[in-house]
């Protein structure tokens, strides 16, 4: 086996921080182009009767996606009981000051401070409380604090932006961190991404888990962002998008912004019946 | 009984999912968030694999998920997934794959539920991967449950192999998952 076979046997894995750049670097109109594309093709699928999901999983313009998604449809199982339920949380999970990504560090972060909130619901509109809530996002200058981002972007010594939290009774939380910056990802030449949060949500049913980003209204990146254009309608993209709301503004404070987030399902054909467990 | 019987028509559309993306650990790093029973508990056993992409090379940008039942089939109303105690079983892990695409857990052997042939939930997520994937590792031994299995017995022995683990000599679990490729791992909806 040569040096060349060699770093790419199987057994090699290759060096994370050497797979963020695309092999093929195109230019961001080639991106456009094979973005529309791919949307038209599975709007004719659904046309057909098909069941395609929200998000795309074959979605070339997302390069890394290439040979990191299915090619088979998924199985429609009917949930087995382990599946209609999820790991128990509690409000002593996590501390009160954990969902202040402003107060982790000795100085205030650099940025606009803004709050988030919003409610997790299920997709009958009731309230879900007792969920965890996590999210991760880049600085101000648009920068995370990770050994694999490059972006020469200052880091802030006073921001991480990991946060998290769990709802209450009416299936609100409620962050306080600093308006995350677009960031710059080698997907494509010039590749920026709007400005996001992630977010991570357990649901009560495991079908129910969901990791998303939300996003910022009126963001100008959105039609050239191969990752927000990988769910395949505008009207499912809008609605990761929060809105900015002038009554959780705080004066001289902080920009609200809201946004609520809703588990799917599950489309089972049954439920067992509550206290067996 | 149906969903629709008991609720009604859905009133909300899903938000929609997006990809982990390549900074998550950050995020949803937490201490011994793999250790779902503590390993030096009785029963403690390692489930492990490495997660491969569509050309055969380890993805160690992957985060796995596992939910299961105790070993009795209960399943666990206990809080503490995020703080570990030490001795209570939770049921719920998260592992992160490390530079050779190998993500590991301490846990127990699911016992049988209703009957049915035991399993873990089982979730992935990754950079490049535009959304979840919803999985199930199966324990290999009981073969009786496992060929009632409603989903094991819908597909061919390939597709089935993907989702049964396979015991070590020492008694843990071994399991890849496998993103795209011949050996691709049957993923499931709900």
């Amino acid at each position: 086996m040569s040096l060349a076979e060699q770093a790419h046997s199987p057994q090699t894995a290759a060096a994370p921080e050497s797979l963020l750049a695309s092999p093929d670097m195109p230019s961001q109109r080639e991106i456009n182009a094979e973005i529309a594309e791919v949307q038209a093709a599975a709007a004719a699928r659904a046309a057909r009767g098909e069941a395609v999901p929200f998000t795309l999983y074959d979605f070339a313009p997302y390069r890394s996606s290439v040979l990191r998604h299915p090619t088979k449809n998924p199985r429609l199982v009917d949930p087995e009981s382990i599946e209609l339920w999820s790991p128990a949380y509690g409000q002593r999970d996590v501390a009160a000051i954990e969902a202040d990504l402003t107060l982790q560090h000795s100085g205030e972060p650099l940025g606009e401070r803004i709050t988030v909130t919003g409610r997790v619901l299920d997709s009958w509109g009731r309230p879900l409380r007792n969920q965890l809530v996590e999210i991760w996002q880049a600085n101000s200058a648009g920068r995370y604090i990770h050994q694999r981002d490059q972006h020469p972007a200052p880091l802030d010594p006073n921001f991480t932006g990991a946060g998290r939290t769990v709802t209450n009774d009416d299936g609100e939380y409620f962050f306080t961190t600093i308006k995350p910056g677009p960031y710059p990802w080698k997907n494509h030449v010039n590749a920026w991404r709007p400005a996001h949060i992630h977010f991570s949500v357990f649901g009560s049913a495991f079908t129910q888990r969901i990791i998303t980003q939300m996003y910022f209204p009126g963001d100008p990146l959105f039609a050239l962002d191969p990752i927000y254009q990988s769910i395949r309608q505008q009207k499912d993209r809008d609605r990761l998008v929060s809105t900015y709301d002038h009554d959780l503004t705080v004066p001289e404070f902080s920009m609200g912004y809201r946004w609520d987030i809703v588990v799917d399902g599950p489309d089972a054909t049954w439920f067992e019946s509550e206290g067996k467990h | 009984m149906s969903a629709n019987e008991t609720l009604g028509e859905k009133t909300l559309e899903p938000s929609p999912g997006q990809t982990i993306g390549p900074f998550y650990a950050f995020g949803l790093e937490y201490p011994k968030m793999h250790e779902v029973a503590f390993p030096h508990s009785p029963g403690a056993i390692v489930l492990g694999g490495i997660v491969y992409d569509g050309a055969g090379a380890p993805i160690p940008d992957a985060c796995v998920e596992i939910w299961g039942a105790d070993a009795d089939g209960t399943i666990s109303r206990a809080r503490g997934s995020r703080r570990r105690d030490d001795h209570t079983f939770t049921g719920f892990g998260r592992a992160f794959t490390n530079d050779e695409g190998r993500y590991e857990f301490w846990t127990r052997n699911p016992g049988a539920a209703d009957g049915k042939a035991p399993f873990f939930a089982t979730l992935v997520f990754a950079r490049g991967l535009p959304n979840k994937l919803h999985t199930r590792i199966y324990l290999p031994e009981d073969e009786a449950r496992l060929a009632a299995d409603p989903l094991l017995s819908s597909l061919t022995e390939d597709e089935r192999a993907t989702l049964i683990a396979q015991r070590t000599p020492e008694g843990y679990l071994e399991h890849d998952i496998h993103l795209q490729g011949e050996r691709e791992t049957v993923f499931i909806a709900f």
